[in-house]
């Protein structure tokens, strides 16, 4: 197994987990009468302190809205929404701040790329998703079929969990309009090998929208050096808020792409028989947006590079690895997702065992697991199973927390046998 | 531990890894399908009412956790020769064993008492009563799916 995107050497020496975590007020708690053991992080991860304060200052201080008063506030809250958006450009190394489109998260970007750009989509034009997308990256295109009269084509994955780029080749064709791949999989924690679909997708004159949702707090990300079309994110999967999310697309595309939703802030000017649509990014802004979100991002992106984006990939990389050898010694259990690049995600099935009852039992020894389709049942058909447990590491967690997963499986088998 | 060893106490275990009427029904008059979104489980129940409205068989199929597919098990053992009227009223006291509402008579309930753990896990309430909601849309002959949510 190796990493996707990072080369600095792991060295816990370096990297003090335990003085990260202490950053993060919610995990000094008790559950159930254990130490708090947070495991569901491709759910949603927790928040730094620093995340938590940039909100509570921005109420507590600067509220008011923006690009709209001439007032003192409104300078202040505009600035920083701008300058959430300047950091989202630096951390994604975009070319341009228009290029950046603040939306309510991952699912909401997909949409309005499948809205907006699957505007001129015509009966008999192609879509192509993989097996492993998460439903927000397979129901919006759905719709855009239905709509449209588009069909959408699916690249299947093997018995590991991998990106078959062979029969994605053969899927595509001039009649291809759209790629939509997820950059890591929430389900298997594959790290495609998004490169190179573009670079396809782009020869045969398609588009593509990378959903960057699980990869985004595990690996240094460049829409750039991918080429790629659209790029989206959810703030909650990075350290950030919930409801603040972003959309990335090339600027000649947004440009040429019609508005999403109509409103206020996405105008120049209206009257009732003209109105003309503001510039980028505002022109796919309508309303006013949840200001405090970006501002909150941007924290949790500033925090993420103080403990450095590689540091953090390689300390994560080292404990995925650690996982896998402890629940390899456990009896009955089988990884689901064993791509030769993955990140972050231990899915796994206990024989004899449903992943509804390991995570009661998880739950009440204080480890927090998630346990279900993880809204990717096109993953669980594949592989034969109603649904899996999923344990998935962040930057906080240490060797400890792994070990008390497998203590706790063990457990279960106990109560179990 | 101890509320692990309420919700999953031995005859729980045991029907759950050994369902009881887990089969098709040739004769079912009544079937309805349930279904969890939030963790997969589905259910079918099939049921044969004789003219009288007595449950002459019932039996179920499907996947789900231990929880979901004793509760199914110990359903269809316990509604086996009763009346239509007869299960609701059952129901009724499993749900009210479930949620912790009102007052549950032990005598009614017989063996399904064993879940009365499952009132000290609130997000498991919907397993133990998915298989009961199905029953009761099947006795309906009710053709839409039940979900949980
Ligand atoms: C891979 C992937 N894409 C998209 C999403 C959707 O994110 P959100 O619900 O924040 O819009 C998720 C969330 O689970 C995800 O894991």
């Amino acid at each position: 197994m190796t990493s996707a995107a990072h080369t600095a050497p792991a060295n816990e020496q370096t990297y003090d987990v335990h003085r990260i975590k202490a950053d993060f007020p919610i995990l000094a708690q008790q559950v159930h009468g254990h130490p708090l053991v947070y495991l569901d992080n491709a759910a949603t991860t927790q928040k730094p302190r620093a995340v938590i304060s940039a909100l509570e200052h921005y109420y507590a201080a600067d509220n008011a809205n923006i690009h709209r008063g001439v007032h003192e506030l409104s300078g202040r809250a505009t600035k920083q929404y701008e300058e959430a958006r300047a950091a989202v450009r630096a951390f994604l190394n975009a070319a341009d701040d228009r290029e950046i489109i603040f939306v309510r998260g991952a699912t909401e970007g997909i949409n309005l790329v499948a809205d907006s750009f699957g505007r001129s989509f015509r009966a008999g034009d192609e879509i192509i998703v993989s097996t492993m997308e998460h439903h927000s990256n397979i129901v919006p295109w759905q719709m855009l079929c239905e709509r449209s009269g588009a069909v959408l084509k699916v690249v299947p994955i093997d018995d590991d969990g991998e990106f078959l780029m062979d029969e994605y080749e053969k899927l595509l064709s001039p009649r291809t309009r759209m790629v939509g791949i997820v950059h890591q999989s929430n389900s298997l924690g594959t790290v495609n090998p998004v490169k190179e679909t573009i670079a396809r997708a782009h020869a045969a004159g398609a588009r593509v929208l990378v959903d960057g949702a699980q990869a985004a707090p595990h690996q240094r990300l460049d829409v750039r050096a991918l080429d790629t079309d659209f790029y989206v994110l959810s703030g909650h999967k990075m350290y950030g808020p919930t409801g603040i999310g972003v959309l990335y697309g090339k600027r000649e595309l947004l440009e040429s792409m019609p508005p999403y939703q109509g409103g206020g802030d996405m105008i120049l000017s209206v009257s009732f028989e003209k109105t003309v649509y503001n510039k980028l990014p505002y022109k796919f802004e309508a309303g006013t947006p949840h200001i405090a979100g970006p501002i909150g991002l941007k924290a949790a992106i500033d925090y993420m590079q103080a403990v450095g984006l590689e540091r953090i990939a390689a300390h994560e990389h080292e404990l995925l690895a650690y996982g896998c050898e402890l629940l390899a010694e456990i009896p009955g259990l089988r990884m689901i997702g064993t791509a030769a690049v993955r990140s972050s995600v231990l899915s796994f099935v206990l024989e004899g065992i449903h992943p509804h009852d390991i995570g009661t039992i998880l739950d009440r020894e204080g480890i927090a697991i998630r346990t279900g389709h993880h809204c990717a049942q096109p993953v669980m058909a594949r592989y034969g199973v109603p649904a899996t447990a999923r344990a998935s590491l962040a930057m906080y967690n240490s060797r400890s927390d792994v070990e008390a997963l497998a203590r706790g499986l063990r457990k279960t088998i106990e109560v179990f046998s | 531990m101890d509320d692990l060893r309420d919700l999953y106490q031995e005859v729980i275990l045991d029907h759950g890894k050994h369902p009881r009427n887990f089969r098709k029904a040739p004769a079912a008059n009544r079937t309805a399908h349930g279904y969890n979104p939030l963790c997969g489980d589905q259910v079918e129940i099939f049921l044969e009412l004789d003219e009288g409205g007595v449950v002459k068989d019932i039996c179920f199929q499907g996947s789900g956790c231990a929880i979901s597919t004793a509760s199914t098990s110990m359903m269809t053992q316990a509604l086996k020769g009763k009346t239509l009227a007869q299960a609701r009223a059952l129901f009724e006291e499993f749900h009210a064993l479930i949620t912790g509402t009102g007052e549950p008579d032990p005598e009614k309930l017989g063996k399904l008492a064993v879940f009365s753990g499952v009132r000290e896990f609130p997000n498991r309430a919907k397993c133990a009563t998915l298989a009961w909601h199905t029953m009761c849309a099947a006795l309906e002959n009710r053709a839409e799916p039940v979900s949980t949510e």
